[in-house]
């Protein structure tokens, strides 16, 4: 039996009144399940996770979240010259349960090291987060995530400007917060790599689309996702090749 | 206690309560808050000095008066916060220095604007001490609230901290410490103690705890040696203290960078690095 941590139905949201940015939102992610979020720029992805996260409240509608959520954003907003180390924006994760006259819990700390482990970030746990590369800071993010004992996670663009061990490091960290039966968000531009997810979300300005990737996926679909954005080349074989502009094809 | 005593006591305590608070102001990108604030006390200061007042309510109602305009003329999107800062600070400067210059004030303005740590009385040595403890406490108790806002102020919601509040509540302890330290060291030098000791020590120190304390112990270090050296030669106190402090952190600013320049040439790759 599935069990289901977040679910939307009919949710409209925005910021200035009678916009909505975002609307006919209805969809429910189980555990144990990943979602690819695929929007152009300004298709309500952002506005999307900042509903989920409670800061921005829908004009209509339910959002129900049966779990925690914690966000991972790409890590370049994070002030780069500011002497916080790996570690310490890892605890940062154990800020919110730890009262102010209190000092961090040592189980948290023994957590924050072993998250660290987890993202192979153990060895530059002391290094400065703006001196690390940008796939590494988004693995120190992502630790700081699982310390925030989310189920529910919502991941920017995790792979955007990543190396390559970077990438395969991260990918092989999100299969196993799958596996654990966390509920995760990908937003992601990259058309083929959605296609590994579970679900795929489709948005522009709207929902588009939510299903699993062969119905999702389609010319159709992505057509009306991405509007004039959507690049579609042909491959010779009767199959087309999309992806959005200025992004990875995966090799077509 | 001697005045000379006196002035040691009071330029330590406040060098130790305005440089750590300063580490924070700068991490926020605060300076030019710091800088405005300063200047939008000299009418209040201008007016208790002439009513007889104690100036440090005057100082306290400069900043209040003025933190109201700021806030109400930033309230207008044509004109912005920034905008609106500069406009107000200009407009409630020009007018404190009117006032500060009428026949019937009796300190010179030259009193308020550079201050005088050799004129210090106990009420002034208290509310520096008070101080001091109220900003050691604050910034220990906000210190990882503090972190956050300023490390990921996005992420910061979702991490327990709310920055708004947080910034907010850091300007509302730079206000007074201005209104604290105006009288030692006076409207235009105060700024000094605020700015320079965490330049210094984000130079000296690597993690951000120990940035913190040595700011504190640059602040009182360079509080102490200001006025040493104003003894010595026969200087105005406030402005020693100031040109001690400031020379200190150019001097920082001078030595990292010749010594730092590997460092600072490998960043750029660093930051287009995947």
């Amino acid at each position: 039996m599935t069990e289901e941590l977040l679910r939307t139905a009919g949710v409209r949201a925005g910021y200035v009144p009678s916009v909505d940015v975002l609307r006919d939102l209805d969809f429910a992610v189980d555990a144990g399940q990943s979602v690819g979020v695929l929007a152009p720029n300004g298709g309500g992805k952002t506005t999307l996770f900042r509903t989920l996260l409670g800061e921005l409240t829908p004009r209509a509608g339910d959002v129900t979240l049966d779990a925690p959520v914690a966000a991972v954003p790409q890590g370049d907003h994070a002030r780069l010259d500011f002497p916080v180390t790996a570690l310490d924006v890892t605890l940062m994760g154990a800020y919110a349960r730890t009262p102010w006259y209190r000092r961090i819990a040592k189980a948290d700390r023994e957590r924050a090291e072993a998250a660290l482990e987890r993202v192979g970030m153990a060895d530059r746990r002391d290094a400065r987060y703006g001196t690390l590369s940008g796939g590494q800071r988004r693995r120190v993010l992502i630790a700081r995530a699982l310390l925030q004992d989310a189920r529910i996670l919502l991941l920017d663009e995790p792979f955007a400007g990543v190396d390559r061990t970077s990438e395969e490091r991260i990918l092989h960290v999100l299969d196993e917060l799958v596996a654990e039966g966390r509920a995760l968000l990908i937003a992601t531009h990259d058309v083929e790599q959605a296609r590994r997810w579970d679900r795929v979300l489709c948005l522009n300005g709207r929902q588009v689309a939510f299903g699993p990737p062969a119905d999702t996926l389609t010319a159709p679909i992505l057509r009306e996702t991405y509007g004039a954005e959507l690049v579609v080349v042909g491959d010779g074989d009767g199959e087309e090749a999309i992806c959005a502009p200025h992004h990875d094809c995966g090799g077509h | 206690m001697s005045i000379f005593d006196r002035a040691l006591l009071e330029a330590v305590l406040l060098g130790a309560a305005c440089g750590p608070l300063g580490l924070w102001i700068l991490a926020f990108r605060q300076s030019y808050a710091a800088e405005s604030l300063s200047h939008a006390m000299l009418p209040g200061l201008a007016l208790a000095a002439i009513a007889g007042a104690p100036l440090l309510l005057g100082a306290a109602g400069g900043i209040g008066v003025a933190a109201v305009v700021i806030a109400l003329a930033a309230r207008d999107r044509r004109i912005g916060a920034d905008l609106a800062v500069a406009v107000t600070v200009t407009t409630v400067f020009g007018a404190g220095v009117l006032l500060a210059n009428t026949p019937e004030i009796p300190p010179k303005l030259a009193d308020i604007l550079f201050g005088d740590l050799l004129g210090v009385t106990d009420a002034d040595l208290i509310a520096a001490a008070v101080l001091a403890l109220g900003t050691a406490a604050g910034l220990a108790s906000g210190h990882r609230a503090l972190a956050v806002a300023v490390h990921d102020p996005q992420a910061a919601r979702a991490l327990g901290t709310n920055p708004a509040r947080v910034q907010a509540a850091l300007l509302v302890a730079l206000a007074a410490a201005m209104v604290v330290a105006v009288q030692g060291l006076g409207n235009l030098l105060v700024v000094a103690v605020i700015v320079a000791p965490p330049i210094v020590a984000q130079r000296l120190a690597r993690t951000l705890m120990a940035q913190v304390v040595a700011a504190g112990v640059v602040g009182a270090a360079g509080g102490a040696l200001g006025v040493v050296v104003s003894d010595r030669l026969s200087l105005a106190a406030g402005a020693s203290v100031a040109l001690v402090l400031t020379f200190a952190a150019l001097l920082a600013v001078t030595l990292r960078s010749a010594g730092g320049e590997q460092r600072h040439a490998r960043s750029p790759i660093e930051a287009l690095g995947g």
